[in-house]
């Protein structure tokens, strides 16, 4: 009984952390997409964020400087997509993939050096008092500042979307920009600021790879968790809360999956490692059916550059 | 200062790629009036006044406030000019309330949003210009008619002064239009001047203190109500006398040719767009669907074609039952459609004029060609007849249809639904956007057809349209029909009030 109740406590506490590097990257990427424009670049934005948190936090052992490093890396990214799909008006999903490509390379190109040395970490912290509760101490208050800053992200950003002036000129970006347009509302400054703000976010979910979930830098180590973050976007229907319930799905089966191959069973452990892989198609089958595409509400212009003098 | 017009427009120029928009427009703006802007579409009415919002900007040109040069590079500034405009494509976020709509953009409130005070001051506001609004309703569940308030009323709240209104009418019930007038009377009493922009002469007659009429991007003048008819103002608008309110040709109706019973189709939203709506059609008749846009036309007309899947009702060509039947063999059978939206559904823009004639191989009396043995030859001689008998002005039968002008489209698509000697044609908008020429043209080829003895749907917007062709109308309303009337404008009330959903038996005439 014991054995039962403390396999799921740390399967669950496991949950959180695997879910932590995923729900970064969905709650920038709903900044970015709230504003109109589709970002498909967020594997290439996990892996700078990884490999930049990763360097500074080696050669300097200061943290906070390694999560600020790993921001304006990803915010860097960012604006070359904002360049590229507001200013020159490319075909969204191209320059998305082009940006996984770009964020892939320079990041397996800087990280040469770093292959196989360990670096300084992000330690637990456990939260007085709240840690002591039974079962939900463990699960939710164990665990290091990037956590904590994650879930206190999800209510802050959505009341800034749903309740501020802020999140307002957002939702009006993406929804009809031409309303926005006609109300003194720089469109393209909003575009190129939320995929600027949505690429720095993303980021940190790829540093949490290198600083918190691991200490080391591998090449291509985000595995694939920037396109279950796209999928989870869609599955999130750009809302915060959402976008934590998904996030820690996922989360929880890659938990399970490892906790699973820990204990040992019969399960072929590359089954197990492909269950996230899996559950993206699954998530991506329905959210795609025709129905559902209706309710869900996404930003009506989503995917379709503006332009004042096009529009007829 | 006060010897000053409010604006002035002085010697405006743009120009677009292969277009002179606006060709030294001079304009002059008095307060307290309502100024129309009249002209044919391409005139240039809307240019000029995306220029003044600071949509576009021109090439050479000044604009004095107040007697005073004013630079308007963006929306931003002509707001703060106390500028205001309501554009024919409504800019309003449909997933906002009301009153979130109106305090979109505005500076003066807090970071966190509060709308309780914005709400009251919406309602009051439009309690005074009698433009009646719900301040906490979403935009999306709202009719065009409640839109167009919301639009007005956003500028008021900002406290515009000089409102540039496009098209105002064209989405509007003539109750609604009514109310609007009433509500500009009241606005320019209070010292607001209006700017008016139509193609619709009484309309222009009706409300405006002065009119400026555009034509092929010149001014050519500014004119007192007093001392125009609608014949000066054709003349000016079209640059010659245009023949207008021909009679109707005497067709002795046929036999059924279509019968819709109580159909029911969805719309793209899963919504129930067409609602157990029977009609029937007979040979040598033209039935007009009247009614506000998106009251279920657009679903109607796909329905009996076949591009939209039907939920239950029967749709009978001479008696068979159309359902299960593709589009191809509905083609076969003598349907044939001219669909509102031309360059999309209607044809295949990078397509030459000859192909897109002959997307549909049923021209009868040529020989077929195959997939593998074309006809090319006997192509291009029956394109080349057909540029010449509709009147098409291209240069050449191998010309990509996206170099034609709208008029020139249409007469591409008509060439191509009307010379297979249809039995039935639905015709949606078939004039929208067109100039007068074009138009006159259109509803020679719909009457010719009539005349053969083809039964026509017809669906449009306007009403002089409807009266102007048909034998009979009905009017729509979510889907359904509301009741009938003749043909005669005497009956524009009636309609109007059948096109806002009240029955037709349920009308009282006192």
């Amino acid at each position: 009984m014991n054995d039962a109740l403390s396999f799921i406590v740390a399967t669950l506490h496991a949950t959180v952390r695997a879910g932590t590097p995923l729900l970064f990257a969905v709650l920038g990427t709903i900044f970015t997409e709230r504003s109109g424009i589709m970002n498909l670049g967020l594997e290439g934005i996990m892996l700078i964020g990884a490999i930049g948190g990763f360097v500074v936090s080696y050669n300097t052992s200061n943290l906070l400087l390694a999560i600020l490093v790993a921001m304006i890396a990803g915010a860097i990214l960012g604006l070359v997509h904002a360049f590229f799909t507001v200013t020159l008006k490319i075909n969204q999903i191209v320059s998305g993939l082009a940006i996984t490509m770009l964020g892939s390379g320079i990041s397996g190109l800087w990280g040469k050096d770093y292959i196989g040395v360990v670096a300084e970490r992000f330690e637990t912290i456990s939260i007085p008092l709240l840690s002591d509760i039974p079962v939900i101490g463990r699960i939710l208050f164990q665990h290091d500042l990037l956590v904590y800053i994650s879930l206190l992200a999800v209510p802050l950003m959505w009341f800034f979307i749903y309740k501020t002036r802020g999140g307002m000129t957002l939702r009006a970006v993406g929804e009809a920009p031409e309303a926005a347009d006609a109300r003194g509302i720089n469109v393209f400054f909003i575009r190129y600021l939320y995929t600027i703000i949505g690429g720095s976010i993303t980021a940190i979910g790829g540093a949490y790879l290198s600083l918190a979930y691991n200490s080391m830098w591998i090449e291509n180590m985000t595995a694939g968790r920037g396109w279950i973050a796209i999928a989870l976007v869609l599955f999130a229907t750009w809302d915060p809360y959402k976008a934590l319930l998904g996030a820690y799905l996922f989360g929880g089966i890659t938990a399970l999956g490892l906790r699973m191959q820990a204990v040992g069973t019969h399960i072929p452990p590359d089954f197990l490692k492909m269950l996230p892989y899996l559950l993206t198609i699954v998530v991506l089958f329905f959210t795609s059916t025709d129905t559902l595409k209706r309710k869900v509400g996404a930003p009506a212009t989503l995917g379709v550059p503006y332009s004042r003098e096009d529009r007829t | 200062m006060d010897d000053y017009p409010i604006l002035e427009m002085k010697n405006i120029q743009k120009a677009f790629p292969g277009v002179l928009a606006n060709d030294n427009i001079s304009l002059e703006i008095r307060r307290g009036e309502v100024h129309a802007l009249l002209g044919e579409n391409g005139a240039g009415k809307t240019t000029l006044m995306n220029i003044l919002f600071g949509i576009y900007h021109p090439d050479h040109g000044e604009i004095l406030i107040n007697g005073k040069k004013t630079f308007i590079h963006s929306p931003q500034d002509a707001i703060n000019e106390k500028i205001g405009m309501v554009q024919q494509h409504f800019a309003l976020v449909p997933s906002f309330t009301v009153a979130e709509n109106v305090i979109l953009g505005l500076k003066n409130f807090g970071f966190i949003i509060k709308t309780k005070q914005v709400e009251q001051q919406i309602k009051e506001l439009g309690e005074r210009y009698s433009l009646p609004v719900r301040p906490k309703a979403r935009v999306w569940t709202l009719s065009v008619g409640e839109r167009q308030r919301i639009e007005i009323l956003k500028l008021l709240y900002t406290g515009a002064n000089i409102l540039i209104l496009d098209e105002p009418t064209a989405v509007l019930t003539p109750q609604e239009t009514r109310q609007l007038f009433s509500a500009i009377r009241k606005l320019v009493k209070e010292g607001s001047s209006v700017i008016f922009i139509s193609h619709k002469l009484d309309e222009v007659l009706e409300i405006s203190d002065r009119i400026s009429v555009l034509r092929n991007g010149k001014n050519t003048g500014t004119l007192n109500r007093e001392e125009v008819d609608r014949r000066t103002l054709v003349q000016r608008m079209v640059g010659r006398d245009v023949l207008m309110d021909q009679e109707k040709p005497k067709v002795e109706p046929g036999p059924v040719k279509i019968e819709v019973k109580d159909l029911t189709v969805k719309n793209d939203k899963g919504l129930t767009a067409v609602n157990n709506l029977s009609l029937e059609i007979h040979g040598g008749e033209i039935l007009g669907i009247a009614g506000v846009a998106g009251n279920g036309q657009k679903e109607l007309a796909e329905a009996i074609y076949g591009l939209r899947p039907i939920e239950t009702g029967k749709i009978q060509m001479a008696g068979e039952d159309l359902h299960h039947r593709s589009i191809k063999k509905r083609i076969q059978s003598g349907l044939s459609f001219i669909p509102q939206d031309r360059k999309s559904i209607a044809t295949c823009p990078n397509l030459s004029v000859m192909f897109n004639i002959f997307m549909k191989n049923t021209i009868p009396g040529l020989k077929k060609s195959s997939a593998w043995n074309i006809q090319i030859k006997q192509m291009h001689e029956k394109t080349r007849e057909l540029i010449r008998n509709f009147s098409i002005s291209t240069p050449s039968s191998k010309t990509r249809v996206r170099y034609l002008s709208g008029g020139n489209l249409q007469k591409v698509v008509l060439a191509r639904e009307l010379s297979s000697n249809p039995s039935v044609i639905i015709a949606e908008h078939p004039t929208r956007g067109l100039d007068i020429g074009a138009m006159e043209f259109v509803y020679q080829a719909l009457l010719e057809e009539k005349k053969k003895g083809s039964a026509i749907l017809l669906l449009a917007g306007e009403l002089y349209e409807i009266f102007r062709l048909s034998d009979r109308v009905a009017v729509i309303y979510e889907g359904e029909v509301m009741g009938y009337t003749p043909p005669d404008p005497s009956y524009t009330e009636k309609i109007g009030f059948m096109m806002a959903g009240t029955r037709e038996d349920s009308i009282h005439e006192n």
